[in-house]
């Protein structure tokens, strides 16, 4: 009796180790990013029946404890067959310069990805001559949401500058509602907002030199940035700390907060709850800018299923997975040859802007700058949110630049 | 009698061999990593000596969080030891349902950190927009709105909120410390002082205290431990709070080595929290091998 059960737990252990697996590794597990997730396995798994989908995926906004879990697999030499990494810096120095991946050159020719592609999103990618990895998506990080009903009933536009965006403020103050929902406990949402300030005060070429050396970060424009960004720290929610970016969303769902800087993932998060009363407009002195992130996957070295991720990888690329996945999560293709009509009012605004506006890649959202000077970025606006030294804080940023091998 | 010796060797080998690898041999590592020039997922094992401390010192993250640690190291320890100390001497006072009540104030310990972070997170949270909930809301109802306040959110409270959770956690334990430790006293003693006439304050004065100076001083060790290698509870309940307000070293060794990749920064705080911890343990060993030695 006790030999059979042996024999069949045996038995049934080999065939589970003998099934295809294939292992994708994320920080997608909320609302509309894990709802996206899953069109994709549905569309991997009908073309490749058999295979089992393997979701490692650790929770955490802006991927912050699932880095710190991939570092430790990837240097351990037990990388998962892909994983999500932002596309820019943060792929490129992390992981492509230190010769963790495998090109993938090849699948863009086969499948002729890079004639569908925009140059914006092939560049940050590319590296050495090569492709690194296939972007799934485009997200926008510099949109201010609003509550439709709070603004309609105090008779209030959407402001498109800095003069306008105080003067709603002040109105909203004036009648107990939270003017800016800020949610600052994982560290990173107050430099995402910051990054939106900067792109307002310095412009487009402006914020881009800030992270190659062309602009310097005494330029009497971040004075200024920091200066508008304390000012907009006075019209947050008091107890901020305590809040997660999604948080600060659900304020302006419960219709407590009026205006909430965030990136375009906030969709997600509003479809999810059935919140359809929202407004978009761009942060405050945004016009004509697109502050881009993608997230991507590569093919690592040494990935234990590599056949079958390159078949995952081919789902991430076609028109079909784009298409599914986007309109979950939130965000528009990479891919320009998608049927526009298939999305929801946003996406549809998102994705004319992507070919009209002009594109600069997101800091906090490791496209601009390596992952140390992003730390170290977001740690100095985490500190100025609770002492908003003005002087104290460029000189910091000063610094940071000096270190990370730019001139000042 | 050789023999045997041999069997036990080879019985703890297994142990001291991984103790050897997972333990000691990665204490060297780390400090030999704090030592050089590593700031990249690639490791870079160019010597640099002390810089990596030297920085150290001078980043304002670091400094914050060292002070904060030694701000909530020392209320920690106070609050706890005290309150362990009275509950501890209440239910020896032969009160009803004394084990029933044990019960109660020892479960905290069985929950984890995390479990207790989160929890204190939400009772903690003083709720947006000048809206109570949590333990703003009771104090609102029960007429104490003075009591009310932005506990962790506040940057002049901070870390000082996570020690409420702390407290709550490890008095229980501190208690059932001092319990074993009052219930060890032999009743002679006390017999002995009723009949010199002393009162029950002079009793607690002259004999269960000084009795139990022992016991503090293992309570001590063992807090002091935990509290100055803390990560989960303040992870779970803050993050590293407004202006860094909650930030502990062990939070910053996570953030500079695995969102930043400063891996030699994050070895060398690493070995600070160690050094620290060993100046609190190594005194008491030493002075526990002495005790032995006498014995």
């Amino acid at each position: 009796m006790w030999r059979k059960l042996v024999l069949l737990i045996t038995m049934a252990l080999t065939v589970i180790s003998l099934a295809a697996k294939v292992e994708i590794f994320s920080w997608w597990t909320a609302g509309g990013e894990a709802e996206g997730l899953q069109e994709l396995f549905n569309i991997f798994s009908k073309l490749n029946p058999g295979v089992e989908i393997i979701n490692a995926t650790v929770a955490g906004g802006a991927g912050a404890q699932a880095k710190a879990v991939l570092k430790t697999r990837m240097l351990g030499g037990d990388p998962p067959d892909t994983f999500q990494v932002h596309a820019g810096h943060e792929l490129i120095d992390t992981w492509v310069k230190m010769g963790f991946m495998e090109s993938i050159t090849f699948l863009y020719k086969e499948e002729g990805w890079d004639k569908v592609m925009p140059n914006g999103i092939l560049d940050i990618v590319s590296y050495n001559g090569e492709l690194w990895s296939v972007p799934v998506n485009i997200h926008r990080a510099n949109v201010l949401w609003y509550n439709k009903a709070i603004l309609d009933k105090y008779g209030l536009k959407a402001p498109t500058n800095f003069e306008e965006f105080f003067k709603v403020a002040d109105t909203l103050k004036s009648h107990g509602i939270i003017p800016l929902a800020l949610g600052s406990k994982d560290g990173w949402e107050a430099a995402h907002a910051f990054e939106t300030v900067l792109i307002g005060k310095l412009g487009a070429d402006g914020y881009r030199g800030l992270w190659t050396g062309k602009t310097k970060w005494s330029d009497p424009r971040v004075t200024e940035a920091l200066e508008t960004f304390a000012k907009m720290l006075t019209y947050v929610n008091p107890d901020h700390a305590a809040h997660t970016w999604d948080e600060a969303c659900a304020l302006l769902v419960e219709g407590k907060a009026a205006m909430n800087i965030m990136g375009d993932w906030a969709v997600g998060y509003f479809y999810a709850k059935n919140f359809k009363d929202f407004g978009w407009t761009l942060a405050p002195g945004n016009a004509g800018i697109f502050d881009a992130l993608s997230d991507s996957f590569g093919l690592p070295k040494g990935a234990k299923n590599r056949d079958t991720v390159i078949a995952f990888l081919k789902v991430l690329g076609s028109k079909e997975g784009q298409t599914a996945f986007n309109i979950k999560k939130g965000s528009i293709p990479a891919r320009t040859d998608v049927d526009k009509s298939l999305f929801p009012e946003y996406q549809r605004s998102a994705m004319d802007d992507w070919l009209k506006h002009e594109i600069v890649p997101s800091v906090m959202h490791g496209a601009a700058a390596s992952e140390g000077w992003v730390t170290e970025f977001k740690d100095v606006i985490s500190l100025f949110i609770a002492r908003p030294d003005v002087k104290v804080t460029q000189k910091a940023l000063v610094n940071i630049a000096i270190g990370q091998g730019v001139a000042q | 009698m050789k023999k045997d010796r041999l069997i036990s060797i080879l019985f703890i080998l297994p142990s001291i061999i991984l103790i050897a690898i997972f333990v000691y041999f990665f204490i060297g590592w780390t400090s030999w990593v704090s030592l050089v020039n590593w700031k990249d997922i690639f490791p870079d094992f160019t010597f640099v000596g002390l810089r990596n401390y030297a920085r150290l010192f001078q980043n304002y993250r670091f400094t914050i969080s060292l002070k904060n640690t030694i701000v909530f190291t020392a209320l920690f320890l106070v609050a706890s030891i005290t309150l362990g100390l009275l509950l501890a001497i209440l239910l020896d006072r032969k009160v009803r349902f004394e084990g029933f009540f044990r019960t109660i104030y020892l479960f905290p310990m069985a929950v984890s950190f995390v479990v207790t972070g989160v929890v204190w997170r939400w009772i903690l949270n003083p709720g947006p927009g000048g809206e109570s909930v949590g333990i703003n809301l009771l104090f609102e109802k029960i007429g104490l709105s003075f009591l009310k306040s932005g506990w962790y959110t506040d940057p002049k409270i901070g870390i000082k909120a996570v020690v409420i959770a702390a407290v709550w956690q490890m008095s229980g334990y501190v208690m059932a410390m001092y319990l074993a430790g009052i219930r060890g006293i032999p009743s002679e003693l006390y017999e002995a002082a009723q009949l010199d006439g002393a009162s029950t304050m002079q009793v607690y004065r002259h004999i269960v205290l000084p009795l139990l100076r022992p016991i503090t001083l293992g309570a001590i060790i063992i807090l002091g431990h935990i509290s100055l290698k803390i990560f989960d509870l303040v992870f779970a309940m803050t993050g590293s709070g407004i202006g860094f307000s909650c930030d502990v070293p062990a939070l910053f060794m996570y953030d500079t080595t695995f969102r930043g990749n400063y891996f030699s920064q994050g070895a060398a705080v690493a070995m600070i929290l160690l050094l620290s911890v060993a100046a609190l343990i190594v005194p008491y060993l030493i002075y526990s091998m002495r005790a032995e030695v006498r014995r």
